[in-house]
């Protein structure tokens, strides 16, 4: 992401320590990881000390404050996936990324996360990739799904 | 605000309207033990020790003394056998965390405590918040913060504010029970500016 359009994010929310949350994710969002330095800018912006800035990106699970791949693979491993086979699927979307959860691939393809419910029980077992939701996943279609996401 | 009149441990207690029952204690000699709580700091309510038993129009309930108000009529009890086995546990659990903490082991000799009730998991620091909330309120530099959450919580200087701040005051040293924010703080040294510590004693 370029840092004007960042500037111009964090630039809307200058004066406004209550806003914090806010433009973290939004950067978050936008850049689906927040830099040291652009927390530095936040912090400077919205008049907040950097600790603080530091204490809330940290806890939060929304933030990452590491690099992330292009496409963030959830897959839920939550009670009904589980029952439905979540570890075969995991296992299979660890084949096909070459990492395990936590973890970012060489080439910044791939962002693999497991969440415990990730909200669909009915149409499980799942993974989300990019927030779309791939229902009823079996491990012989994960290849075919994340094929599409380069 | 108004004074009030209420009992501790069977004291009648004048105390203001807009004291904590830990401040109304105190004024009247009574000792509450604490952890978490300084003078000049706003009450945090972190470590529990201020435990005390609170009855209000005949029902008893438990309170941390630091931030509970004071009111009329109310009935403090900072000593009974429950108040007593609440904090023997928070010590217990203390203490898996900084075994040697001068002040917990002696604590944890008034509660009769046992150290080693729980499996030892020393990271030292007990998250009282002293060291985050002096730089904080006091200092106004807020070179040291909580970071992560949970289990993971833990309190990190920051290298950028340290670098700047914390060679001159070193103040929150003297605050932490357990000497980890020294620890840290020297750990920060090593990654912030490295050198300056033995450059100075050569200086010296
Ligand atoms: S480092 Fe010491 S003063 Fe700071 S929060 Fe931990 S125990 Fe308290
Ligand atoms: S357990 Fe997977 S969506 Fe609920
Ligand atoms: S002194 Fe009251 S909670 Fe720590």
């Amino acid at each position: 992401m370029d840092s004007a359009n960042l500037d111009q994010i964090i630039e809307q929310h200058r004066g406004k320590p209550g806003d914090l949350i806010h433009v973290l994710m939004e950067v978050q969002h936008q850049n689906h990881w927040l830099p040291r330095d652009v927390l530095h800018q936040i912090a400077e912006a919205l008049n907040i000390p950097f600790s603080r800035v530091l204490r809330i990106a940290t806890l939060y699970k929304t933030f990452s404050l590491t690099p992330k791949g292009r496409n963030e693979v959830h897959v839920c491993t939550g009670i009904s996936c589980h029952l439905r086979g979540a570890n075969k699927l995991l296992d299979a979307v660890e084949r096909a990324t070459g990492i395990k959860p936590g973890e970012t691939d060489a080439g910044w393809r791939f962002t693999l996360d497991t969440g415990s419910c990730l909200g669909s029980c009915s149409i499980g077992p799942e993974i989300i990739v990019n927030g779309t939701h791939h229902a009823r996943m079996t491990p012989a279609k994960v290849e075919d799904v994340l094929k599409e996401y380069q | 605000m108004s004074d009030v009149v209420m009992q501790i441990d069977g004291k009648e207690v004048k105390a203001g309207g807009d004291m904590t029952v830990l401040q109304a204690a105190r004024a009247a000699g009574i000792h509450i033990p604490t952890l978490c709580h300084h003078d000049k700091l706003e009450p945090f309510g972190a470590c529990r020790m201020c435990m005390v038993e609170v009855e209000t129009r005949g029902r008893m309930s438990y309170v941390v003394s630091c931030l509970y108000p004071v009111a009329k009529d109310l009935v403090v009890r900072t000593r009974s056998e429950r108040v007593d086995k609440i904090r023997r546990v928070i010590l217990e659990e203390l203490l898996a965390h900084a075994p040697n903490s001068p002040e917990l082991v002696e604590l944890a000799r008034e509660y009769r405590a046992d150290r080693d009730r729980f499996d030892k998991d020393p990271s030292f620091c007990i998250l009282c918040g002293l060291c985050v909330r002096y730089c904080a309120e006091v200092k106004q530099k807020n070179a040291v913060d909580f970071i992560e959450r949970g289990a993971l919580r833990e309190i990190s200087f920051i290298p950028e504010i340290a670098k700047k701040e914390c060679w001159e005051c070193q103040e929150c040293f003297a605050l932490c029970p357990t000497s980890y924010a020294q620890a840290a703080y020297f750990l920060t040294e090593a990654l912030a500016f490295p050198g300056r510590r033995k450059a100075s004693a050569q200086s010296a």
